[in-house]
């Protein structure tokens, strides 16, 4: 069952000591030609009640634990599944192409549309290719050239968000990471084109928020979306950057507070244990989600998609007035 | 594995980070970085003055006395190392005399998340700064050229944008918009989005940076002035996007803290790296002036935009 699923996280250990244990009894019945269908079914209803219970009740911090499993799915694997015909277009058309950021045309069943979003790797030397799916300033507008291309010939947009956060380097800030983020922000606002964002994985600050203007924002079941990580919070809350259990209480940075604050639309729901589990599944989830939230936008007029996504942004924030 | 070394704390850079660069000595503090900044990187903590009678200043070590200090408009005499001021000696040194009538003075802050330790925060920095929350806004006559003028203050929670700041900001364009008046906004924050109001922070960033958009087809001249420091969430939003964009000598300018890009990359950064003069050699700004200039320089480019006796109108 485990099979090709990568390393086990902490908390799913019960789970696999007991499907261990059903196997070593179906060897021994085998074996011993001892008849143990019945303790074997016991035990098999007990894995699957202890499966559900594990995973029914995770906590905001084992579900960033599954969204940062090596196996859980990248951009370019949900691209795959979802979308068909899929052309990456490369470049920023100033300084070079980052390949933390990729985006191109494709279609969504018949309808052709611009996806954009942050890919990290899927073993260590791809993810130093990819820089661990954090973004330079070239990737950002990368990002917002296609976007603007998107918009002149009327493509909806798809952004997948999964970024810890932009990179944090010294070339990012010679080019200009904060004005690459702020720009982005600023003229997503201005488009006249459905933008629908789907937060899969982490959705980490300004770094995501740079693809995350959209009409609806959805969010994956274990993803989280916050103004900082887990652990840059943890780190000047508590001096200590391994309270990210307590931090992430604080932050309510899990789907359902969320969804709870209006920032997301829908939880787009996982497999039993995560994404890696069934990708493809995961994947299907996601197209029903993306479509079901992009179809009553594309009646919308331009005007009308403007308005709809400025009024979302415009009423965020909580105060007293007197 | 490498992502969480990676990932470990960078982030703080993006969110409240800056705010604990203030507390603790950053470890390299010592390094004196040699060429046109001696000393400048990380000593943020010591442009504050202090109550004594007596200044030394952090870059030339010349000892000026307070009230000289003051009087030069907390500048050093010798080397003009610029310190920095709150929003109310901002606001002194660029309004006209009683050219300034306050919007939204009364909007507060809910502790919306109910985050740990929030309203002790709000009420030290209240205590300190004398302000309701950290950010000023209002109509501005600027040598008699009447504004929106918006002023952070850094000493409000380290001058980090929560709702109210995204609110009052966004109000003080859309005043901009309805007055046709330019748009001034003066960053002076290092904390970036405020991380005690979690994801309602992040989402000021999109709403103070989509105001713009409509600032912008409404034909209105924004000015961004960016003093030390502006880093993180506001860098990255309204603050970039300035038609013109002024530094103020001396001022930590960037995205993520000098802190959280040392302890990523584990390397000394370069002497000068994010302040006023590397933002200017990089193209983020377009000019940096000195505070004693800055009243005439947003004046003469508020008259270059005059249009019929009126500012920007169309
Ligand atoms: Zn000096």
């Amino acid at each position: 069952m485990a099979i090709n699923q990568g390393p086990v996280l902490e908390f799913e250990k019960p789970i696999l000591e007991l499907e261990k244990q059903i196997e070593e009894l179906r060897v021994f019945s085998r074996d011993k030609n001892i008849p143990m269908e019945e303790q074997i079914h016991v035990l098999e209803q007990k894995a699957r009640s202890l499966q559900t219970e594990i995973y029914k009740n995770l906590t905001p911090l084992q579900r960033i634990q599954i969204v940062r499993h090596p196996k859980r799915p990248t951009f370019l694997d949900y691209v795959g599944i979802i979308f068909t015909n899929f052309i990456e277009l490369h470049g920023d058309r100033n300084f070079k192409d980052d390949p933390a950021m990729v985006g191109g045309i494709a279609y969504l069943d018949d309808i052709p549309v611009t996806v954009i979003g942050q890919q990290k790797g899927r073993d260590t030397k791809e993810n130093i290719y990819r820089n661990f799916g954090l973004p330079h300033p070239e990737g950002y507008r990368k990002a917002l050239r296609l976007m603007h291309q998107a918009d002149k010939f009327g493509r909806p947009i798809i952004c997948l968000v999964d970024v810890v956060g932009a990179y944090p380097g010294i070339e990012a800030e010679e080019r200009g990471q904060g004005e690459a983020i702020a720009r982005n922000i600023q003229e997503m606002a201005g488009l006249s084109v459905p933008v629908v964002v789907l937060i899969t994985g982490e959705g980490g600050s300004g770094g995501a928020l740079a693809i995350g203007i959209g009409n609806r924002v959805l969010m994956m079941e274990n993803a989280w979306y916050s103004v900082i990580s887990p652990e840059g919070c943890a780190s000047i809350l508590y001096r200590d950057a391994s309270k990210a259990g307590e931090a992430v209480q604080a932050l309510k940075i899990s789907a359902p507070n969320l969804l709870e604050m209006d920032i997301v639309d829908e939880i787009i729901s996982e497999p039993l244990g995560g994404a890696h589990k069934n990708p493809q599944e995961t994947a299907n989830n996601m197209k029903t989600g993306i479509i079901k939230h992009l179809t009553p936008l594309l009646k919308l007029t331009p005007e009308e998609l403007l308005a709809d996504r400025y009024q979302r942004f415009r009423q965020y924030g909580k105060f007293i007035e007197n | 594995m490498i992502i969480p070394l990676l990932i470990r704390d960078f982030e703080a850079g993006v969110g409240m980070a800056i705010k604990d660069l203030f507390k603790t000595k950053p470890k390299y503090i010592t390094v004196k970085p040699s060429g046109e900044f001696p000393g400048k990187i990380p000593s943020i903590e010591k442009k504050e003055i202090p109550d004594g009678l007596w200044v030394k200043c952090d870059r030339c070590s010349q000892i000026t006395y307070h009230k000289d200090l003051e009087k030069n408009l907390k500048v050093c005499p010798k080397c003009s190392f610029h310190f920095r001021i709150n929003a109310k000696e901002r606001l002194e040194l660029l309004v006209d005399n009683g050219g300034f009538q306050e919007t939204d003075a009364n909007m507060r802050t809910v502790n919306i998340l109910g985050f740990p330790d929030y309203e002790n925060k709000l009420k030290k920095s209240q205590k300190n700064t004398e302000l309701i929350e950290g950010v000023i806004t209002g109509r501005a006559l600027i040598n008699e050229i009447p504004t929106s003028l918006a002023i952070i203050d850094f000493g409000f929670i380290g001058g980090s944008m929560g709702s109210v700041v995204g609110e009052k900001l966004t109000r003080a364009a859309e005043l901009a918009i309805k007055e046709k008046i330019p748009l001034i906004i003066i960053s002076g924050g290092g904390g970036g989005a405020r991380m005690h109001e979690g994801i309602f922070s992040l989402m000021q960033m999109a709403k103070t940076s989509q105001v713009l958009n409509k600032l912008s087809d409404a034909g209105c001249l924004y000015i961004s002035v960016l003093t030390d420091p502006t880093m993180g969430g506001v860098l990255a939003s309204f603050a970039s996007l300035g038609d013109v964009i002024i530094a103020e000598p001396d001022a930590l300018i960037g995205f993520t803290g000098p802190r959280v890009i040392q302890q990523t990359i584990r390397q000394i950064l370069p002497a000068g790296f994010q302040t006023s003069q590397f933002q200017l050699e990089h193209g983020f700004v377009d000019l940096i002036v000195q505070r004693k200039d800055l009243k005439a320089t947003l004046t003469q480019l508020l008259k270059f935009h005059l249009k019929g006796g009126k500012v920007n109108g169309n």
